[in-house]
């Protein structure tokens, strides 16, 4: 029987065990605020680089769907106390945005460049909106939209069914990584699936896609709502962790970061994405504790030195060196044998 | 006689002041081979567009049936659906996938998760590409690749098959091959045929259709289509 891999490795269970346990033993020797904001950074990464790296859609205003996530939660728990159905929205919502938009786009046949704009205004337009929501008249039932301020103070995490009990600090950082945990199993889950396989093919030829009958618009809607759908879920872990939400989260800024994240990590991976998302991440909040440079001339520097050396990405040419490595031992130990068989010859004959 | 199952009433594509194609009425019937010939820039592969959805809305006007189905604006994988397989005149392949990787996304759609991989084996087995099934299609010269998209094709298991330029780049062994490969295709499907080698075409010896200036100038079988002086002056130029 032929293999069929669609350029997808197969899960380290061995490796992901590992992981676990070192991030279930982390509370014990570190601070869990850090690590729990990196775990959202990288789910938010790992939510891009599913329909760009997997997909082909690259969508320059991914920050919409992680803002929408915080603000749905923010306000949903505002208005309804209790966080399940505020968590549940804040899918639903991001989602149900980004498969409008992407039926737009997608059924309207916009080419790549123009859906990257478009993206991109559509997060712009959400900044510009909420910034100008100071006035008491923007609410939405009992939650003030805020304007720059945005909305703090609202009803965090709680355990499902018992609003009194709040879910924060240590118990929180579980809650991200297992939100974590079963988004990259569920992504690996979708892109294994035949639903998945099409979407790589989609990837590759769209219009050969497209003349064996896959419904190309429709496919890619529904990763589009997918990733909206995940970058929700970490706007509104990323909403509870701030306590606060502000229109930043749809800011340029965001934006910028999580696409800088999936291409130094590499496309056509999620494990790297979400990698970088944790090394940048860390670094932007390690370099957040100086002011001799910018932190965005940092992060551009390391963009433009990963698209000239490594313009796969880490993660990818990380397989190709270690590939190259295995390939180049096997050489070796092959001349290695090739020279002993003939020293013993040589030796045969005299 | 049987019904057409593709059938044209007054096809028409323009671009600008173009008539790409002119006003075709076109019948083709059940598991026949037909060949669309004539120079560049007759209108061929402009027709194989419109009635594959391809092409439509405000450029083309006229009608389109396939198999009683009125197709006219449908898009292109609405079509795809009713059976037809299609190649295109450059080779549309996924070529960072595997050979067996893009065979089986075509193969998917219509037998499902399980037969998907009996049918890849089939095509692999019919067009001897079991050697290459690993191999990424990027990799392989345009000749494999040809042949690659052909089977992706095959894989759909269409009723009706529909190949643009199939014997474009190829060697005259390939060629060879290729004839009975779509003789045997024939055995079980409709088939058109966009080409304009002559060889190619007098080879697969079916009826033939002439376009010249996207309008159909003859039809016929290919002993009396290609020795007629007016497709020869077509070929030759001469003609206006």
């Amino acid at each position: 029987m032929t293999v069929l891999g669609f350029g997808i490795g197969r899960i380290r269970w061995n490796w992901l065990a590992a992981l676990v346990v070192l991030l279930a033993a982390l509370p014990l020797v570190s601070e869990t605020n850090t690590p729990t904001l990196l775990a959202i950074w990288a789910l938010f990464a790992l939510s891009l680089a599913l329909m760009w790296g997997y997909a082909g859609i690259i969508s320059f205003g991914h920050a919409a769907y992680f803002g929408l996530g915080a603000y749905t939660y923010a306000i949903a728990s505002f208005n309804i106390g209790e966080s399940t159905a505020p968590v549940l929205l804040a899918l639903a919502v991001p989602a149900l945005v980004a498969a409008v938009i992407g039926a737009m786009m997608f059924y309207g046949r916009i080419s790549d460049v123009y859906l990257g704009v478009m993206t991109l205004l559509v997060t712009l337009i959400l900044n510009r909106f909420m910034n100008a929501t100071a006035g008491d008249a923007y609410r939405i039932g009992n939650a003030r939209l805020g304007g720059f301020n945005g909305i703090p103070a609202f009803p965090t995490l709680n355990v499902p069914g018992e609003p009194d009990i709040e879910i924060y600090g240590t118990a929180y950082y579980y809650v991200v990584i297992v939100c974590l945990l079963a988004a990259y199993l569920i992504a690996r889950w979708i892109l294994t699936s035949a639903f998945g396989r099409a979407l790589i093919g989609i990837r590759e030829n769209e219009q050969r896609m497209e003349l064996l009958g896959y419904d190309v618009a429709a496919y890619k809607t529904a990763i589009f709502a997918m990733g909206g759908a995940m970058a929700g879920l970490a706007g509104c872990l990323f909403a509870n962790w701030a306590e606060i939400v502000t229109p930043s989260v749809f800011s340029l800024g965001q934006t910028a970061e999580v696409l800088i994240w999936v291409i130094v990590g590499g496309l056509g991976t999620l494990v790297g994405p979400m990698l970088a998302a944790v090394v940048l991440g860390s670094l932007k909040l390690a370099l957040g504790h100086q002011t001799v440079i910018d932190n965005s001339l940092v992060l551009g520097a390391i963009l433009i030195l990963v698209v000239l050396l490594i313009p796969r990405g880490f993660a990818p040419s990380f397989v190709v060196w270690r590939r190259r490595f295995a390939q180049s031992q096997v050489h070796r130990r092959q001349a290695r044998g090739t020279r002993r068989r003939h020293v013993a010859l040589q030796e045969t004959k005299q | 006689m049987s019904e057409p199952v593709v059938e044209t009433q007054d096809l028409a594509v323009q671009f600008g002041g173009l008539h790409a194609v002119d006003h075709v009425n076109f019948t083709l019937r059940e598991r026949e081979l037909r060949c669309l010939i004539g120079p560049n820039g007759a209108g061929k592969s402009t027709f194989f567009k419109s009635i594959t959805g391809q092409i439509r809305g405000a450029y083309a006007s006229g009608r389109v049936f396939i198999r009683g189905h009125d197709v006219t604006g449908w898009s292109t994988h609405h079509i795809v659906r009713l059976g037809v397989g299609i190649k295109t005149q450059v080779p549309s392949v996924m070529s960072g996938l595997t050979v067996a990787e893009n065979l089986w996304l075509s193969a998917r759609r219509t037998a499902g998760h399980e037969g998907a991989d009996a049918a890849v084996e089939e095509v692999l087995l019919e067009l001897e590409l079991g050697g290459v099934a690993r191999r990424q299609v990027g990799e392989l010269a345009h000749g494999q690749r040809q042949l690659v998209e052909i089977g992706i094709v095959l894989a759909n298991k269409p009723w009706l098959v529909l190949l643009d330029e199939p014997a474009a780049g190829l060697t005259n062994l390939e060629t060879e091959r290729l004839v009975a490969i779509i003789k045997r295709i024939n055995q079980t499907a409709t088939l058109i045929v966009v080409d304009h080698d002559m060889h190619f075409v007098r080879t697969l010896d079916s009826w033939i259709t002439v376009f010249h200036q996207g309008a159909i100038l003859l039809e016929g079988h290919a002993d009396k289509v290609l020795s007629d002086p007016s497709v020869r002056e077509v070929y030759l130029g001469t003609r206006a």
